[in-house]
């Protein structure tokens, strides 16, 4: 392989994706399969909506709605959220803290594949008898009873998609561990990292639970073990505690990342260096450290005794704390900066009263005797929403503005940004705020209809219109990386101009081996202490031009995780009696990814070597 | 000073009254309530709001602030800002004053969690070893709910009867899957597990009649299956007197049945289709499917369909249509294989109307 540029055929283009290990072309992967999924779980939304729009509605059918009510949830947290945020952290961190790459490129490919192929492999339940019907909670009664292989689907998707996740958060620990540059402290690191770093750990700790929680529900329902099954001394509450153990922090897993984000966004173009950054830090790890001692607010009403209760109560609004401190000190951020207001800062500036909304609506239901009214109630829908849509979509889309001229080289279109920023704001705004009302005026969730008269039918109309201004917003944006990308007018170095960070530092498109020579990183913000002091290359060298050791693609991440796609339909269908092909193909699933594995042990795979001639002759950029 | 701060936030607690008053219906919404436990949890509804409306105010000044005085158009375009770390008072006063306001909250919250969770009450007896307190049994069904009342004997369905100005007391279960016990006006949610009996407290401080359909409205909140949305139950509430009056008809219908021998046509259809699954009488313990003494005095028909005989025609014909997988049987099945003729349902809508305890 030679660093010398040439020109691809389309079929080449594929196969380098399908092989690559580089992170920045596994973020565009994480990019394209994250908005994939979000298209999908967005027109699931708006089928939720046009069913609601009027009492007694029957666009969608009760057994349909449920199924696309749980999948609308399951799709958005599993395989849009965490992606996106992953092709963010891919495109960035790395570059963010000095580095080559992350720790383990392959496993970096791994973690995307599996990912890919257990969220494919939980959509097709669509085309394959019908998809889960028990809530994306997924709760154990309800989903042991369900007569259709939708939760089957569900347990193995997840079951597959979470390996890969794991496997991610565990080689981003790994990376900002090992690989930050000379003189890259940790109270250094840029705020994403940070996130990015505590998000990585929440995972390291939070997806266990899940996976063994899943693990039960497969044995529960495929071979008729009884872990959740109460008649044969089973429980169900166990599958709630495992779920929430797994759940809540999952909740800070998206939105700590989204914080980071914004920590950037806000510093950058404000100009000015964020506000109390050993706080910041601080407050991450506490929101993180406290994320894993509130799971149970989620079961107040299950029946837990006053003293489970009150104590999780009082720990759950104990996490306001930190988050308010995070608030604040965005807030004196741009306080006495110089505030340009583009796409990302409009939606950073967005952010701030959507997630206070959220937050406090949190703390409102943190009181558990309150929340036994608000509990299960619309008010609880829109207390997410408020979180997870004014937290951390509105990040997404913010990051997707902030960093496309890194990840592509080139400038969304800003006018545009701004239209599409004020109709998903003003729609978001008109779905969710009325749906606490709702709540209060004791609606119910996941009902697929409701009867009229009961003082529902006005609320639920105006925010069924909010959701058609949110699609519009989302339809916008799309139009904008089409018409940037036709366009092709390359960004260049530093776009925004007031780039802090070393992401910024490098030049335009990035190279295949990132820095040239790594950093050396002599404060927080170091591109911008480099541009203060009129350092015209925006970098000092930890060290001389050398050699760099590069790792070869490689093709087996994506066989390993297809085996595994290929075996899990030989489980799901190994209990129906009359699938007699069912167990071959489990065993020739697996056989394809241990093979795989075995492959990638025996061969030695030693990458290779860009020499230092040919990089002095090299000015940057990609193939 | 003091007192004028005092003043201010009565005056947004009442302004928020009066707004959040105007939200709803009397027999469904948490915002009217119509009992103790609703009432307390309004109260701390009120409280938490006024206190993260005090915390939304003071981020929307900085922030509009913020916004208003350090646009690029007004700094110029080439400042650049003093780079500030930070401030530790600043650190120490935001950090403080939330730890205060979450104090404020957190008193009454866990005090109320104490005092909503105390059944102990339940178990009293008086001299004759008779409870003092009326405690009702619920089980949740796909998709409907039965009360039972052990103390009395008695029991019924998709409509819960309890006395006015006593603690009603509540064993919950569920007997397939998970449910939650819901009556927005008269107090938060508790689930019915499968795995174990909840129990709670409620209080029913007005008397139903006075309401737009003379019920409270009861809601199934946790997901069930497809017909979860359609899983409402109705709650009347009756002074002592007329609660007592009630339970003594209900325990006078023991031993009424169905005649296949009847004179009345519906009865007769009543006998050979229905009673193998629907008792007619009040009297006695827990069944399998909804008993039928007082559905003449309900409200709806299945839990949501008008109360009417057309709507009890409709749903015996269209049961699975209306409420997606309920166990009812459907019309042929029920009828030896043929569908029932107009006159035969006509009377059985008829006879099942006139099944009453209060007329």
């Amino acid at each position: 392989m030679s660093s010398t540029a040439k020109k691809k055929g389309f079929g080449a283009t594929i196969w380098d994706y399908l092989t690559t290990v580089d992170h920045k072309k596994i973020a565009v992967l994480y990019l394209i399969a994250g908005t994939l999924f979000f298209v999908i779980g967005g027109i699931e939304a708006m089928l939720i909506r046009i069913q609601l729009a009027e009492p007694n509605n029957d666009f969608v059918s009760a057994g349909l709605f449920n199924e696309i009510i749980t999948m609308h949830g399951t799709t958005m947290i599993f395989l849009a959220a965490m992606p996106l945020l992953f092709a963010f952290m891919n495109a960035a961190v790395p570059l963010q803290i000095g580095a080559r790459d992350v720790a383990f490129p392959f496993l970096n490919s791994l973690g995307f594949w599996l990912f890919l192929f257990g969220g494919l492999f939980l959509n097709l339940s669509w085309f394959l008898g019908g998809a889960p019907d028990a809530g994306w909670t997924s709760y154990a009664s309800l989903s042991l009873a369900s007569p259709t292989h939708g939760i089957d689907f569900y347990a193995l998707g997840l079951q597959i998609s979470g390996a890969g996740t794991l496997i991610a958060g565990i080689n981003f620990l790994v990376t900002i561990i090992n690989m930050r540059a000379p003189g890259m402290t940790y109270m250094r690191m840029p705020l994403f990292t940070w996130t990015t770093f505590v998000a990585s750990a929440l995972i390291l700790f939070a997806f266990p639970p899940l996976t063994v929680g899943l693990f039960f529900m497969i044995f529960d329902r495929m071979f008729d073990a009884n872990f959740f099954d109460h008649l044969n001394g089973g429980n169900t509450i166990i599958w709630e505690h495992l779920f929430w153990i797994f759940g809540h922090p999952e909740v800070y897993i998206l939105v700590l990342p989204a914080f980071g984000l914004f920590s950037e966004i806000f510093a950058t173009f404000s100009r000015k260096r964020l506000f109390g950054y050993s706080s910041m830090v601080f407050a991450t790890i506490l929101i993180g450290f406290l994320g894993f001692m509130v799971w149970a607010h989620h079961m107040f009403t299950v029946g837990l005794g006053p003293t489970a209760n009150a104590i999780f109560a009082v720990a759950t609004m104990a996490i306001a704390v930190p988050t308010g401190m995070k608030v604040f000190n965005w807030l004196l951020t741009i306080w006495g900066g110089n505030i340009k207001v583009t796409t990302p800062m409009l939606y950073g500036l967005g952010f701030i009263p959507s997630f206070v909304a959220g937050g406090v609506t949190g703390v409102m239901q943190a009181s558990a005797p309150l929340d036994y009214q608000l509990h299960d109630s619309y008010f609880i829908v829109a207390h997410f929403h408020y979180v997870i849509v004014g937290g951390i979509v509105l990040a997404l889309f913010a990051a997707a503005h902030y960093y496309w001229p890194l990840m592509f080289n080139q400038m969304l279109n800003e006018t545009l940004g701004k239209i599409t920023f004020v109709f998903f704001f003003v729609g978001f705004h008109c779905t969710f705020f009325i749906q606490h009302f709702l709540g209060l005026m004791g609606m119910p969730r996941r009902v697929f209809t409701y009867q009229g008269d009961q003082g529902w039918d006005l609320f639920n109309y105006i925010s069924t219109i909010g959701a058609f201004l949110m699609a519009i917003g989302v339809i916008l944006l799309v139009v904008n990386v089409i018409i940037t990308a036709i366009k092709g007018e390359p960004a260049g170095r530093d776009p925004w101009k007031d780039g802090r960070t070393l992401e910024w530092a490098i030049p335009q498109p990035v190279p295949y081996y990132n820095f040239k020579q790594t950093p050396l990183v002599r404060g927080l913000d170091t591109f911008w202490i480099e541009k203060m002091e009129g350092n015209k290359e925006g970098m000092t060298y930890a060290e001389p031009i050398s050699d760099i050791h590069m790792p070869n693609n490689s093709f087996i991440p994506f066989m390993i995780s297809f085996g595994l796609f290929v075996a899990a339909f030989g489980a799901l269908y190994h209990q129906d009696a009359d699938k007699a092909w069912s167990l071959p193909v489990l065993i020739a699933g697996l056989a394809i990814t241990f093979l795989s594995m075995i492959v990638r042990s025996l061969k030695d795979d030693l990458g290779y070597h860009i020499h230092k001639e040919e990089l002095m002759n090299e000015k940057g950029g990609k193939k | 000073m003091k007192g004028l701060k005092k003043w201010r936030l009565f005056g947004l607690l009442a302004a928020l009254t009066i707004f959040l008053s105007g939200c709803g219906e009397e027999y469904l919404s948490t915002l009217t309530p119509g009992g103790t436990v609703a009432k307390e949890q309004y109260k701390l509804l009120l409280l938490t709001s006024v206190i993260m409306l005090l915390v939304i105010i003071v981020v929307v000044i900085i922030y509009v602030l913020v916004i208003v005085k350090f646009r690029r158009k007004k700094v110029g375009e080439n400042t650049i800002p003093k780079q500030v770390e930070g401030s530790h008072i600043l650190e120490i006063i935001w950090t403080a004053i939330p730890i205060v306001l979450l104090l404020i909250i957190a008193v009454p919250t866990v005090s109320l969690t104490y005092e909503l969770a105390d059944t102990k009450a339940m178990e009293a007896k008086d001299e004759n070893g008779n409870a003092t307190a009326v405690t009702v049994n619920v089980t949740a069904k796909l998709y409907w709910w039965e009360f039972e009342y052990p103390e009395q004997g008695i029991i019924t369905a998709q409509e819960l009867v309890v006395p006015t100005g006593e603690k009603v007391y509540f064993n919950l279960k569920a007997a397939d899957v998970k449910h939650s016990f819901w009556i927005p006006a008269i107090g938060g949610k508790l689930d019915t597990n499968v795995d174990n009996i909840n129990t709670f407290y409620l209080t029913f401080d007005k008397e139903s009649d006075s309401l737009k359909d003379g019920v409270f409205y009861g809601k199934c909140a946790e997901l069930c299956g497809p017909s979860h949305a359609l899983m409402d139950f109705k709650v009347k509430t009756l002074s002592k007197d007329n609660f007592d009056t009630w339970v003594k008809n209900m325990q006078a219908t023991k031993g009424k049945k169905a005649d296949k021998n009847s004179t009345d046509l519906g009865e007769q259809v009543f006998a050979n289709s229905c009673i193998s699954c629907h008792a007619v009488s009040g009297e006695g313990t827990a069944a399998i499917y909804p008993n039928l003494a007082t559905f003449g005095d309900r409200n709806r028909v299945a839990g949501f369909i008008e109360h009417s005989e057309e709507g009890i025609k409709d749903w015996i014909k269209n049961s699975q249509k209306l409420k997606p997988g309920n166990l009812m049987p459907v019309e042929k099945d029920l009828n030896k294989g043929k569908e029932f003729t107009d006159e035969e349902l006509d009377a059985l809508a008829a006879y099942l109307m006139g099944l009453s305890v209060e007329k």
